[in-house]
């Protein structure tokens, strides 16, 4: 998608976050060298093409004591998955779901979902009740619980070779 | 955590407003100042609750390739092999899981040559076989941990 010259500033600008105070665009805008209307307009634009998939504060679950985390992985037929993952995505205890490529003869899981939780019991119970809920009892399926979690690296990388670097490791959550 | 930090929690993980003066529109809507609310995220943010404030953005659609990368290592080699992986700075995540294959990482690159690229190198650094689990689809959800009392 072709970014214009002030959606890339922005987002080189807000690589670190959005200036925490009582008017952060028009501060974004001073910085950049335009308007606070025209920020705003940008940002407007840029969600509206799905370029920013959500805005607001990422938290650290295990700084919060959410330090249960499962990855919970179905081998779900092909012409079931779509329904199924919507499903999945609409219970509430699900963070996140997503359908992967198989590896033919190693990993044949096609359907991921996390589940973070203060307690590994309430999310096994939680499992229990997707599995129940959207009938997948006699589906393959495995759940790897998180035993530890490294230091995120910041996970850089160049948007283009005339950009210089976003961090987006912190912006992408596991599985 | 004080209420305040679970009102900020509980309501900042989306939709924070595009307007003028978002922060106060925020606090109206929560009951508190606009000075509580920007001092109550700042704290949340230096106390290491909120790792970053700001829209999240789409890697793929913004011309980059993101991927969830597993190994099977062996125990003995867990540590450094860790290490090895955790060095490249296109990694993002790295957990340890409970399988035989524990070790998964998110790898996030320029493009999809990129980040072939970097899972040859991973494997070439640790000698160990690395699987690649592109994703083929999203499922999107409303974000929501909810921080109880």
């Amino acid at each position: 998608m072709e970014l214009t010259a002030l959606q890339h500033q922005l987002i080189e600008e807000l690589r670190n976050g959005l200036p925490i105070c009582s008017h952060p665009y028009r501060t974004l805008a001073d910085s950049i060298g335009t308007s606070e209307a025209d920020v705003m307009n940008a940002l407007h634009q840029l969600m509206q093409d799905g370029l920013i998939n959500r805005f607001g504060a990422i938290l650290r679950h295990r700084a919060l004591g959410y330090q249960a985390n499962a990855m919970c992985v179905f081998d779900i037929p092909d012409q079931d998955v779509r329904d199924i993952g919507k499903r999945m995505a609409a219970l509430s205890y699900v963070t996140l779901c997503y359908q992967r490529e198989r590896v033919p003869g190693i990993w044949p899981f096609n359907l991921y979902c996390m589940i973070h939780g203060r307690e590994k019991m309430i999310v096994r119970a939680q499992i229990r009740h997707m599995v129940a809920q959207l009938g997948l009892t006699d589906v393959p399926q495995k759940v790897l619980f998180s035993k530890r979690c490294f230091a995120q690296h910041a996970g850089k990388y160049s948007l283009s070779p005339t950009s210089s670097v976003i961090p987006a490791g912190e912006q992408h959550e596991p599985a | 955590m004080n209420q305040l930090e679970r009102d900020l929690l509980n309501n900042l993980q989306g939709g924070f407003p595009i307007c003028p003066h978002p922060f106060r529109l925020l606090a109206e809507r929560l009951g508190y100042s606009e000075e509580t609310v920007i001092k109550g995220v700042k704290n949340l943010i230096s106390d290491g609750y909120v790792s970053r404030f700001g829209p999240l953005f789409n890697t793929e659609k913004l011309g980059g390739a993101v991927t969830l990368a597993a190994m099977s290592v062996p125990p003995e080699r867990f540590d450094a092999v860790a290490e090895q992986v955790n060095s490249f700075e296109e990694v993002a995540h790295n957990y340890e899981r409970e399988d035989h294959l524990n070790m998964w990482f998110v790898v996030l690159a320029c493009d999809e040559n990129m980040l072939e690229n970097v899972l040859h190198q991973i494997e070439e650094k640790t000698g160990l076989n690395v699987l690649n689990f592109p994703k083929e689809k999203e499922y999107f959800l409303e974000l929501k941990l909810e921080v109880p009392q």
